[in-house]
């Protein structure tokens, strides 16, 4: 893969099919956790860590063992007990060997399996990755920068939109918009904003 | 006595001038580049800025009325809103158009989050990207200065590959810096920019520092990065042919919108800068200054929480 | 009979998914892009709603108690692989335009939030009306959404033009039209609560499954 066609799917993933203010997944996290920039940051990391994670592990199994046995139609089955075990694991992992961290993120682990954005990169992964079953061309490598940058695009979304809501609580802006009302307001105006890159083309 | 204790929004100056002092001086200061947008498009662009300015101005008291809040019209800021609104518009934009714009601009990006001085994103620019978001084609209605026939922007026809027919417009830099081109109602004319923004400059009503760092790195990134290879851009001609100089200078400096310190606006400059460069050269769209501030507008809290001025011991 | 039409109706207003519990966002904006669409996602959560809720209460007295949000997910997903073969099969075009929402049904909170909240200590019988209650609050308020989103953002309802010489803002049907609908409506919610001096929305998303 050659640094022109890389970097097109870095912007492209990061900025304009931004997977919170543009295709809509993990939006439910955003608008909860983005009250404060450091959970926020957590937030964004472990997501990162679980999109990419994710990523290579339901490749491999939709590569070696959905594909082989036709059993395609099991995916959304499988990868979202795949995934649900994974964080289970890295949690346990987490709590016994890194306390520390463990205390960091790791309360917002749980939380991540039933965040759409870490099933969308899956089904997203096999939908444009595979064609009727084969393989394509450097599928691996693109799955997985596909679900760090995912992961990325959410980081700094939450990022953002952390600074700016703990600016809004010091404001009077009008009461019934006050709160979530107007973290949407934010998150669509961010979204309008990030069309600035659309057609980005290298 | 209560004019006298009268608080304004952050940052305090210490001066006799408050908010609506300054908002009348920048408006002020933005009178020269619309009589030269007027002078270049004729006098369908002076119906597009008094729209601009008039819609603003009713939606802001409207809203005001109905939030029952203070009716603050007279501060200018809405006034302010709607000029430059107007000035991010082609000259052959329908009228109804800008006076959603307006709309857009008062109702969403400020008066949604509380009025002058609670706003986090510039509202003329959230404006105007509202607009290019929902009518692409009207917001791509340039015309030829004096002249009714459609004609495209210099750094449109450049992002379409159309080299020669920009060559045949045959512009020289004196007509960029006049404003004898194709663009938007208030950015054509760079001279009369100039004027108003030296006039604030030397009132210290704004700083240079962010417009210096966004000007300088869009120049130096598209001289480096120019369409003949490396070091084959112009410099000049890509800061004269957009949007660059109404953001850098009017835009880039609001003062709700930007960051507080000195540093932080020199940052906010770069990022505004970079991101332009990036959207001019590889984006979909021929001109990225608009969409560069909106985004470092959101980046604004961020700055002003981790870039503080060093306290004195 | 009176406490099931109760069951039914709390879904639709008081308890409404979105507008009351803010839950379940990701489809809500994703495919709220035309009334179509709308109805076609909104009828397919309630049929994974209802299948859901009716084998989690019947099974609910035999799921260990440590183990229960897998095994509530393995139903759900098994709804959601059945859901996904019916629209395949019967509904392509539906099927191809609500995209990766459909197989993204089996993490809407919602369904899992129904399962947890009620079918897991509930008979079948309310369990079902919680379903239904819960799918067509879900469903109204995707047609809400739609409506104003189609109506504004393309001109149409159902593909019917409504007005002749409108010209739809097309940025309504884009992310941004979707989010700036939602936050308002959410606004217009809280006000209705204001005047009534209720509590605001002050919470959104998943976080309360857990």
């Amino acid at each position: 893969m050659d640094v022109g066609k890389f970097l097109s799917i870095v912007i492209s993933t990061v900025f304009i099919n931004n997977f919170i203010l543009s295709k809509f997944l993990g939006l439910c996290s955003f608008i909860g956790v983005s009250k404060e920039t450091k959970p926020a940051v957590s937030m964004g990391i472990a997501v990162t860590f679980v999109t990419t994670m994710s990523s290579i592990i339901t490749w491999l199994i939709y590569r070696y063992l959905l594909v082989p046995f036709n059993i395609t139609y099991l995916r959304t089955i499988c990868f979202i007990l795949v995934i649900a075990s994974f964080v289970q694991l890295v949690e346990m992992f987490i709590r016994k060997g890194f306390p520390g961290l463990y205390k960091a993120f790791g309360i917002y682990l749980p939380l991540i399996t039933v965040n759409c954005a870490v099933l969308g990169v899956a089904v997203l992964n096999s939908d444009m990755f595979f064609s009727n079953g084969s393989v394509v061309k450097g599928s691996f490598t693109l799955s997985i920068t596909q679900g760090f940058f995912a992961g990325v695009g959410y980081l700094l979304a939450m990022l953002l939109m952390s600074g700016i809501r703990e600016r809004l609580e010091l404001l009077d802006a009008p009461e019934s918009l006050k709160g979530v009302p107007l973290a949407f307001i934010v998150a669509s105006l961010m979204s309008l904003a990030f069309m600035g890159f659309n057609g980005f083309r290298l | 006595m209560a004019n006298k204790l009268m608080v304004s929004t952050s940052p305090h100056i210490h001066r006799r001038e408050n908010t609506a002092s300054i908002m009348r001086q920048v408006t002020f200061a933005l009178i020269p580049a619309g009589i030269g947008g007027v002078w270049i498009f004729g006098l369908r662009a002076l119906f597009i800025i008094l729209t601009g300015i008039v819609s603003a101005v009713i939606f802001e008291w409207l809203i005001q009325k109905a939030r029952g809040v203070k009716v603050t019209v007279l501060d200018t800021s809405a006034i302010l809103s709607g000029l430059l609104l107007s000035y991010n518009l082609p000259p052959a934009v329908p009228l109804w158009l800008v006076a959603v714009g307006s709309f857009v601009a008062i109702a969403i990006a400020k008066q949604a989050f509380g009025g002058l001085g609670r706003n986090i994103f510039n509202p003329a620019l959230v404006g105007r990207a509202f607009l290019l978001a929902a009518w692409p084609a009207y917001m791509a209605a340039f015309a030829k200065p004096f002249d009714v026939i459609a004609g495209a922007t210099p750094l449109a026809l450049l992002k379409e590959g159309k080299i020669a027919e920009l060559a045949q417009l045959d512009l020289s830099y004196q007509d960029l810096f006049l404003g004898l081109r194709g663009g938007c109602i208030g950015e054509v004319c760079i001279l009369a920019l100039l004027i108003g923004a030296g006039y604030l400059l030397l009132r210290r009503i704004i700083s240079y520092h962010a417009p210096l760092a966004f000007i300088l790195v869009v120049g130096l990134f598209s001289w480096v990065f120019g369409q003949d290879g490396f070091f084959g851009g112009d410099f000049i001609f890509a800061v004269l042919s957009g949007g660059l100089v109404l953001g850098a200078f009017f835009m880039a400096t609001d003062y709700v919108t930007t960051p507080l310190t000195t540093k932080g606006r020199f940052i906010f400059g770069l990022g505004c800068g970079l991101i332009t460069f990036v959207i001019r050269k590889w984006g979909g769209y021929p001109e990225g200054v608009s969409y560069s501030i909106l985004i470092m507008n959101a980046v604004v809290p961020l700055i002003d929480r981790y870039i503080r001025p060093k306290r004195f011991i | 009979m009176r406490k099931l039409i109760a069951e039914f109706l709390k879904g639709i207003i008081k308890e409404n998914p979105t507008f009351a519990l803010v839950l379940g966002l990701c489809p809500t904006l994703a495919v709220s892009t035309s009334l179509v669409n709308a109805i076609g996602m909104g009828a397919a959560a309630t049929f994974v709603l209802l299948g859901s809720n009716i084998i989690i209460s019947l099974i609910r007295k035999i799921i260990p108690n440590e183990i229960r949000i897998p095994c509530f997910i393995v139903v759900i997903a098994t709804f959601v692989t059945l859901n996904e073969m019916i629209l395949k099969a019967y509904f392509p075009e539906l099927n191809a335009s609500l995209g990766i929402f459909v197989p993204l049904i089996v993490v809407n909170c919602i369904v899992l939030g129904r399962a947890e909240v009620f079918a897991a200590k509930n008979t079948v019988l309310p369990s079902i009306f919680d379903a239904l209650g819960m799918g067509v609050g879900f469903t109204l308020a995707l047609v809400t959404i739609s409506v104003i989103r189609e109506a504004l953002g393309a001109g149409k309802i159902f593909g019917f033009v409504l007005l002749r010489g409108f010209e739809p803002a097309s940025v309504m049907i884009l992310a941004p039209g979707a989010l700036l609908t939602l936050g308002f409506l959410i606004g217009l919610v809280n006000f209705q609560r204001g005047k009534k001096k209720k509590k605001m929305i002050e919470r959104a998303g998943c976080n309360g499954c857990r």
